[in-house]
């Protein structure tokens, strides 16, 4: 599946794995569950790790391996489905997570600069998808009337010019 | 970065408080708007599907109802100034039939919609600094407030601040964009509750603490619809630094856990109710976990916020002016208007006038372009160029100088605006109903008018006294029939509308959910129930008692006893 990164399609180094098969010596994707059954484990891995997120759990059980990982994918069944956004916001803000954030499943263009600002990183997009449709859709709009993510960064007021990469 | 480039100054009336837009905020719009052009001929192309515009053209107030699209334009709070009436009034010429409707959101709907007119009508909203942001969809809506905000005598806190403050934060919010249900929020100042607080998936009471300090008691669960359940105090008190945050809190906290299968399960006040407390304490724990600073609300922000809403230049006046006195005591009719239509106002000498648009037999909200465009000019001359929309679908020009009000009323009368009905039983809220809307199971409309018609006279519905008679086309209730003295529900009965009547809601500090009286009546026959029920008010009720009074007194019995004797 192509992958999206600022605006652009991008190479994906990384493969998911099955939930019964072998973690490869490679960036893989496994699943939340076991990735959390077999932590001790994976502890003393040295290739990347990458694990899905059901949009039903909270982040917060991913702590005990969250500074292993390099990867958080979050799953949007349907783009209806906004927990995601929530996710997202979560692991950047409260547990300071530094790694990348993937939305995968039903996503679409216009959803992308309010996931960029959330701190989601890039996009699972299908086969044949327009990259400039998404970076016109993420450019569109440069205004924000919310505080940005970075607690670091000073705030302007309620409103603010948004900066994208 | 594109740079903010500046758009043709809209001039409102200098004196008009309201949010007064920058070019910022005006570039925003236009991204807006470019963007919402850009999405429509995505789905002319396909590359968008119908599914998929569906909820975007939603966030953009595009509806498509029974016979065309409908677009609902926001106003903020319910806070016009001329300027933005008077576009209203061209835009329902030009691109309606000529009329527009004021709903219980205080907001604006156009109901003869064309879908290729609509960016052209986002321009000319944009024009006056409008739009129709969020008046629809899973999202934060438009945020409502006190009709009589900055001109009532027992406000402690304006609430316009922090209603703007709600609506620039909750402007395309990129977490709450996409949540499982619509998401509506009411903001009072005063300790009497005139926004239904507790019927709001949030009601917010601003209020001050002993040393003057703003800080607000959050309600959150309270809703009508299929399920009406009232608010749950979760806070008594958040500083109002920490205003945001908490809000932001309570949203994560549904967004996360709020049902996203089954539509009808979906708004917070299920979760809320399912909860329990442990609610209270999922919210608590989110805010504690979220980090204060960059959520702080700067006081520097809201005093520029607070600017835009200093009270206007009053005179020094005095409070009954012999001219008024005389007008009053020489024409009965105008003193009559005056016992409905005026309430207090902090400034000696002024009064708030609320506008009926009830006229008898007319539809409950409606207002024709000339109608607009007239308000627009008694509003420049007599309420310093402002207009609020009130959540019973009425106007109000809150600073009219006591001695205008004669003049202002005779201006009133050939516009067919002086009905003098003001919370009385044809002041009636109804829903658009089958006449209009797609999810409708029976009209409203129709028989608002027939009630009205019904108790066309004014000692009549005088003698009744002050009703609230709210009436909902289906069981998503936005007629707030819930809420209403007297709710009246349309249903289908097997093909046949027929209408539940329930009785004993009411609104405010005391709000509470009505009861179902009993069987449905029959289109033909709802009329007569309502007058029944009057006339059993009437006869049982003692002095003072409104019928809500009555009724919470001597409960269902007499009531039920006189609509379904045998005859
Ligand atoms: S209550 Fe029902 S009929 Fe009335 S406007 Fe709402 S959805 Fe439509």
């Amino acid at each position: 599946m192509p992958l999206l990164e600022n605006g652009g399609l991008v190479a994906d180094p990384w493969v998911a794995v099955a939930p019964d098969a072998p973690i490869p010596d490679a960036p893989a994707i496994i699943g939340h569950d076991r990735a959390l059954a077999e932590a001790e484990a994976l502890a003393g891995r040295n290739t990347p790790l990458g694990v899905t997120l059901p949009n039903d759990v909270p982040p917060e059980t991913l702590l005990p391996i969250l500074d292993r990982l390099s990867l958080v994918v979050l799953d949007l069944p349907k783009f209806r489905d906004g927990r995601a956004f929530t996710q997202a916001r979560t692991l950047r803000e409260r547990h300071g997570f530094r790694g990348e954030i993937r939305a995968a499943g039903h996503v679409i263009p216009d959803q992308y600069a309010a996931l960029l600002r959330c701190g989601v990183t890039t996009v699972a997009v299908p086969e044949g998808t327009d990259p400039t449709v998404w970076d016109a859709a993420r450019r569109v709009v440069s205004i924000a009337y919310q505080p940005r993510l970075d607690p670091t960064a000073p705030l302007a007021g309620l409103r603010r010019r948004l900066e994208l990469a | 970065m594109n740079a903010v480039t500046p758009v043709g100054a809209p001039r409102h009336p200098e004196h008009a408080r309201l949010y007064r837009y920058d070019a910022i905020d005006r570039a925003f719009l236009q991204e807006r708007i470019a963007e919402f052009r850009g999405q429509v001929q995505r789905r002319i192309d396909g590359a968008l599907t119908e599914d998929e515009f569906k909820p975007l053209r939603l966030m953009n107030g595009l509806y498509l109802q029974l016979h065309a699209y409908m677009l609902r334009v926001a106003i903020p709070y319910g806070l016009l100034s001329s300027t933005q009436m008077r576009q209203l009034g061209m835009i329902a010429r030009r691109w309606d039939r000529g009329f527009g409707h004021f709903t219980t959101r205080q907001n604006i709907q156009f109901n003869w919609t064309k879908l290729e007119d609509v960016c052209a009508m986002l321009e000319a909203l944009a024009d006056v600094d409008m739009h129709a942001i969020q008046t629809s969809g899973n999202c934060i809506r438009n945020v409502t407030t006190d009709e009589y905000a900055g001109a009532a005598c027992d406000e402690v806190v304006d609430p316009r601040i922090y209603a703007e403050i709600l609506r620039q934060w909750s402007t395309l919010h990129p977490e709450f964009t996409w949540l499982p249900r619509k998401f509506k929020i009411a903001v009072t100042g005063s300790p009497q509750d005139r926004v239904a607080a507790q019927v709001h998936d949030i009601g917010v009471l601003a209020k001050r603490d002993a040393g003057g300090a703003v800080g607000f008691e959050v309600w959150v669960g309270g809703g009508l619809g299929r399920t009406p359940l009232l608010g749950t105090k979760i806070r008594d008190w958040v500083p109002e630094a920490d205003f945001l945050r908490f809000m932001e809190a309570v949203l994560r906290v549904y967004n996360a856990l709020g049902q996203r299968e089954n539509i009808y399960r979906a708004r917070i006040k299920i979760l809320v109710r399912d909860m329990g407390a442990e609610f209270a304490g999922a919210v608590e724990r989110e805010f504690a976990a979220i980090p204060r600073d960059p959520y702080a609300l700067d006081p520097a922000i809201v005093a520029a916020i607070a600017a835009h809403f200093a009270a206007p230049p009053f005179a020094a006046l005095a409070d009954e002016p012999a001219t008024y006195v005389r007008a009053r005591r020489e024409n009965a009719e105008f003193a009559a208007w005056t016992r409905n239509a005026l309430r207090p106002h902090r400034a000696p000498g002024y009064a708030s006038v609320t506008i009926s648009l009830k006229p008898i037999g007319g539809i409950p909200g409606d207002a024709s372009a000339d109608q607009m465009e007239a308000l627009a000019d008694l509003a420049e001359r007599y309420s310093f160029g402002e207009i609020r929309v009130t959540h019973s679908q009425n106007l109000v020009l809150a600073h009219v100088r006591q001695e205008d009000l004669f003049t202002l009323w005779q201006a009133l009368g050939p516009l067919g605006l002086a009905t003098p009905n003001i919370g009385l039983v044809s002041d009636i809220i109804a829903c658009p109903g089958m006449d209009y809307c797609a999810l409708a199971t029976a009209r409203s409309i129709p028989v608002a008018q027939r009630i009205s018609e019904r108790f066309a006279r004014l000692d009549r519905q005088l003698e009744i006294g002050e009703l609230n008679l709210n009436i909902s086309g289906c069981i998503n209730a936005c007629g707030h029939h819930h809420v209403g003295h007297i709710g009246i529900l349309g249903v289908d009965k097997r093909g046949e509308e027929v209408y539940q009547i329930t009785l004993g809601g009411n609104q405010g500090n005391d709000a509470s959910i009505g009861e179902l009286i009993g069987p449905a009546f029959s289109y033909d026959a709802v009329v007569d129930a309502v007058e029944t029920l009057l006339r059993t008010y009437v006869d049982r009720r003692d002095p003072g008692e409104r019928f809500v009074d009555t009724y919470r007194r001597l409960g269902a019995v007499p009531f039920r006893e006189a609509l379904y004797a045998p005859a």
